[in-house]
């Protein structure tokens, strides 16, 4: 009974089992990432960039049809242009970064969705607003791993760095160059995991399993090694749940999945023990010393 | 002897606007110098050029057998997130970023070097606490161990006494002079002139403008300090373009 409830459809289905390979594979390449755009007060940032892949996939898509690696390149080019692009305007004009990358992404979205339109239905728009986790097929499924894969193998090699960046970029300023090359890595490598991310859950949702297990790993652990964990797992429970919830209740897949991630931030908030609201009611006496 | 810093004719500065005007002059090695003024000098500028985060505007800073980024340098405000998640362990260890770099591995050897750096600044204890918790003074105490890591030949300290108390400033001075005891050289910025006269052999007094520079004593005169303070003229927003000669 439980067994047929929890574990039966990925055995009964091969698309269930796909579409939680793919969720899993997605958790480890983006919640890492959700961490760090966490830390440095960019979570924002990952929403705005997800926005910005939509024309070029949507340019892929007029190109190609849905063919899925039309819309991941032109998807990837749009991302880096809007990156770049963003950073040189943040350096030699008045506007901070998150202002142009706003400015970037609302015209992104409106062309996307322009663009979707002129060839697709409404049913096409909404897969790429939205994606489809249960129609991953192989080559989709080989994409998520191979950038979730790569994703692991970059930051490892960029995360002192990284996250000397985060805590004191003056510091790291004096003393090395690699700062500007690494956040621009970094900067890929959220483009990259929006990309793949792309698929499953569309260019609205694909930000949702970076941010929401991120942001719920900070109520539950006091460094960053511990809210790397945390955030994975976090990510991969609410890949499995919202799957076998919209199975179940027959939901679409997507959007259970960040509900379900949803839900576990909510919990956290409120009763995570590094801050949680119920925590701070309670009263308890203080130490001494 | 050659100079460990030399400046020739060094103007620093931010949107054509002189903040060091026409500085000359040289650095020895292993000198233990001062650089006191009032504020807007010019002094956290001269450091900014002297670590290469700003160029000049002309002029040159010869650094004889040290890259820029071979300077320790600690800022008047450091950039330091005091939120983010990481200990004072971890973060005292970055010191070792120029032996380490980006992947070296931290041995056995390193850690003991990391626990006796946080034990000199009297921090042992503290090292699994996230730096947020820290008070003002131990954060300028991790900062120093930090420094200490470094194992920098020249190093460059703007006010790093603002705001600590007594025990604290006579403990860092302490490791100061131990620095200049290994022949390192040592700029700093400071306002306290007392403690200028009682450590610090050499000073250099800053108004934009060089006022003076050599032994202590012979700085520190009241009428140095009244030249200083009116030629620490403001920042003027109509100012011609200079016409002393570029060198």
């Amino acid at each position: 009974m439980l067994y047929d409830a929890l574990i039966g459809p990925f055995l009964e289905f091969e698309f269930m089992r796909r579409a939680l390979v793919s969720t899993f594979a997605l958790a480890f390449g983006a919640a890492p990432i959700g961490v760090i755009l966490m830390l440095r007060r960019m979570s924002l940032m990952g929403d705005a960039m997800s926005h910005a892949i939509l024309p070029g996939a949507a340019v892929g898509f007029l190109l190609a049809g849905l063919n899925l690696f039309a819309m991941a390149a032109g998807g990837l080019i749009a991302g880096f242009i809007i990156v770049v692009g963003a950073g040189l305007i943040a350096r030699s004009t008045q506007l901070k970064e998150d202002a142009s990358l706003a400015a970037f992404f609302l015209i992104s979205l409106a062309l996307g969705v322009t663009l979707v339109s002129m060839k697709g239905t409404n049913i096409d728009l909404l897969h790429f607003l939205f994606g489809s986790v249960l129609a991953v097929d192989d080559p989709a499924l080989l994409l998520v791993v191979g950038i979730a894969s790569v994703s692991l193998v970059v930051l490892a090699l960029i995360w002192r760095p990284l996250v000397l960046e985060c805590v004191d970029p003056g510091f790291l300023r004096s003393v090395s160059r690699a700062g500007g090359p690494v956040h621009m890595a970094f900067l890929a490598l959220v483009v990259m995991n929006l990309v793949g991310g792309f698929q499953a859950l569309g260019t609205l949702l694909a930000v949702g399993i970076m941010m929401l297990p991120a942001v719920t790993a900070r109520f539950w652990a006091r460094d960053i090694t511990g809210m790397v964990g945390t955030a994975i797992i976090c990510a991969a429970v609410s890949g499995y749940a919202g799957l076998l919830l919209s199975y179940h209740a027959g939901l679409p897949s997507g959007p259970a999945i960040i509900l379900v991630a949803g839900v576990l931030y909510a919990l956290s908030v409120a009763a995570g023990p590094v801050g949680g609201l119920i925590w701070q009611a309670v009263s308890r006496r203080h130490l001494e010393a | 002897m050659t100079a460990q810093l030399r400046f020739r004719n060094l103007t620093l500065g931010y949107d054509r606007h002189p903040a060091v005007h026409h500085l000359d002059g040289a650095v020895a090695p292993g000198s233990l110098t001062a650089v006191v003024g009032p504020n807007g000098a010019g002094k956290s500028t001269l450091f900014k050029g002297v670590v290469g985060v700003i160029k000049p505007l002309a002029g040159q800073i010869e650094r004889n057998g040290v890259a820029p980024e071979d300077i320790a340098y600690l800022p008047q405000i450091a950039e330091i997130d005091r939120t983010f998640p990481i200990n004072v362990y971890d973060l005292v260890a970055m010191g070792l970023w120029r032996s380490k770099g980006l992947f070296g591995g931290i041995s056995r050897r390193d850690r003991d070097t990391i626990e006796h750096a946080i034990a000199a600044v009297g921090l042992t204890g503290f090292e699994q606490r996230p730096i947020g918790t820290l008070s003002g003074g131990q954060m300028q105490r991790m900062l120093f161990a930090r420094l200490l890591l470094q194992d920098a030949r020249v190093i460059v300290l703007d006010e790093p006494f603002n705001a600590i108390d007594a025990k604290t400033c006579s403990d860092l001075i302490e490791l100061i002079r131990r620095w200049h005891g290994e022949q390192r050289t040592i700029l700093t910025a400071l306002h306290d002139l007392e403690l200028v006269r009682t450590h610090f052999p050499e000073t250099l007094l800053l108004a934009r403008e060089p006022v003076a520079w050599g032994k202590t004593a012979d700085v520190l005169t009241p009428d140095n300090w009244v030249k200083a303070r009116q030629m620490c003229e403001a920042f003027d927003d109509q100012a011609h373009a200079c016409a002393v000669e570029a060198a």
